[in-house]
């Protein structure tokens, strides 16, 4: 089922759609942070934790595909092999195809799938860069931010825009030097953006996955800004799903126009005529508005 | 609408610290547009069959060195069968003799591949193979 969401098979919502009862019991982790941080290393510790409480946990590990052949090297099992002889650990790898959309949407279909299965956590796994790997953790429930020392100062964290996004910050490979000055960056950035606010502020932890040390203290972390979600997590979801609905109408508009339509025709005549392509897009796009109005179809509201 | 990608398991089973050919088929096969898992070093028959049923694989591809794939190879295609996985490609290479190679290949084994192998040639082989089988599949549906 994983697959079919992944390759957009046709038959995959009519199956969502049965199975859609079951979804929304587990809760959903989104780890993220630079490459090498031990996102996978931290994954396969945290599995071992939530393992020993006597959970089920579903991991889907995310990895780059290249821009170039379009395959992909996907590699994070190789960290997290001593959970593959457990069979209440589901491991997935899935190549994030090109950042156009897709990969988001099969990555949150396949959360629901892991759900749906019973999985009583569901962990996603990330390389935090660009928008595509941004959506597929923004919709986790908690949102794990990875660093460590020695990959740039606090200043670099907070530009990349990583932080607004972190329920958890976590300060992997905590006994290599730099580690205390990091972890104080982050909890003065943390406090730069929750100060006299009524937000949560994002706590700061330690630790050291590759020597099990306190893993447990992230879990903790979590678990508390899961308690803290607790009363608005059906309508944290529901802005989520609304941004899930918003993106399957424009793939499902793109696919209608483009592909089905013969604007690339019409729009190869516009350009041919000589007019610049915005001039173009504008006209086009008042077309389409023009027919929506006519057909009082809400869709092209959105 | 994504286009459907050859998903590749690249697997060392057994007591075999040698993966420089594993990862350069693995990288080959990714520059052909296919989508790799590698496992790592030192697994089990019963591993190996397990990743290739999470992650949904088409191809399941044994990397040894050890000269015990007489033992491992029918083990791991054994247990990818106990799992419904029998229709999943499978290939195999490494320091292999002929005769062994020609056992293997009756044995449930599409192709294995010795030393020297030109490593496109493998690739070509995979796409080949695997763009029939849908073909078929896309027949009976």
């Amino acid at each position: 089922m994983i697959s079919w969401a992944e390759n957009g098979h046709a038959r995959f919502p009519e199956t969502l759609e049965a199975i859609w009862s079951q979804v929304g019991r587990a809760c959903r982790m989104g780890i993220t942070g630079p490459p090498g941080a031990g996102k996978s290393t931290l994954v396969n510790e945290l599995a071992r934790m939530i393992r020993e409480e006597e959970s089920t946990v579903g991991i889907l590990a995310v990895d780059p595909s290249s821009p170039l052949s379009g395959g992909a090297l996907l590699g994070d099992r190789i960290r997290m092999e001593d959970r593959t002889a457990d069979s209440g650990v589901f491991i997935r790898s899935m190549a994030s195809r090109g950042s156009h959309g897709g990969m988001a949407r099969a990555a949150v279909d396949a959360m629901d799938v892991m759900d749906a299965f019973g999985m009583h956590d569901v962990l996603v796994e990330t390389v935090g860069v660009g928008q595509a790997e941004y959506d597929v953790v923004a919709a986790a429930d908690t949102v794990l931010v990875v660093l460590c020392p020695g990959a740039g100062d606090g200043v670099q964290a907070m530009k990349s825009g990583l932080l607004e996004l972190a329920d958890v910050i976590a300060i992997n490979k905590c006994d290599l030097p730099g580690a205390d000055r990091l972890t104080s960056d982050m909890q003065e950035a943390v406090h730069l953006r929750t100060a006299g606010r009524d937000k949560w502020a994002s706590p700061v932890v330690q630790c050291s996955a590759g020597k099990r040390e306190g893993v447990e203290d992230v879990l903790v972390a979590v678990k508390s800004h899961r308690d803290h979600l607790s009363d608005t997590l059906p309508d944290h979801r529901r802005q989520k799903r609304i941004q899930q609905v918003r993106q399957v109408v424009g793939e499902r508009l793109d696919e209608s126009l483009w592909m089905k339509g013969n604007f690339g025709d019409q729009v190869e005549a516009m350009l041919c005529s000589g007019i610049t392509p915005y001039a173009a897009a504008r006209r086009v796009t008042q077309n389409l508005l023009k027919s929506a109005q006519e057909n009082q179809s809400s869709e092209f509201q959105a | 609408m994504s286009e459907r990608r050859i998903r590749v398991l690249v697997a060392k089973p057994g007591l075999d610290g040698h993966d420089r050919g594993a990862k350069t088929v693995a990288s080959v096969l990714r520059d052909h547009g296919m989508e790799v898992i590698y496992t790592g070093l030192h697994k089990t028959p019963a591993m190996i069959a397990e990743i290739a049923l999470q992650e949904d694989v088409d191809v399941v591809g044994l990397s040894i060195l050890s000269g015990a794939h007489m033992e491992l190879f029918p083990r791991v295609r054994q247990e990818l069968v106990d799992r419904g996985l029998d229709n999943v490609l499978m290939v195999g290479g490494g320091i292999i003799p002929g005769d062994d190679m020609q056992v293997l290949e009756k044995d449930g084994f599409a192709k294995l591949f010795g030393p020297g192998t030109n490593t496109d040639s493998i690739a070509e082989y995979i796409q080949t193979e695997i763009s029939k089988r849908w073909a078929a599949e896309e027949a009976q549906a």
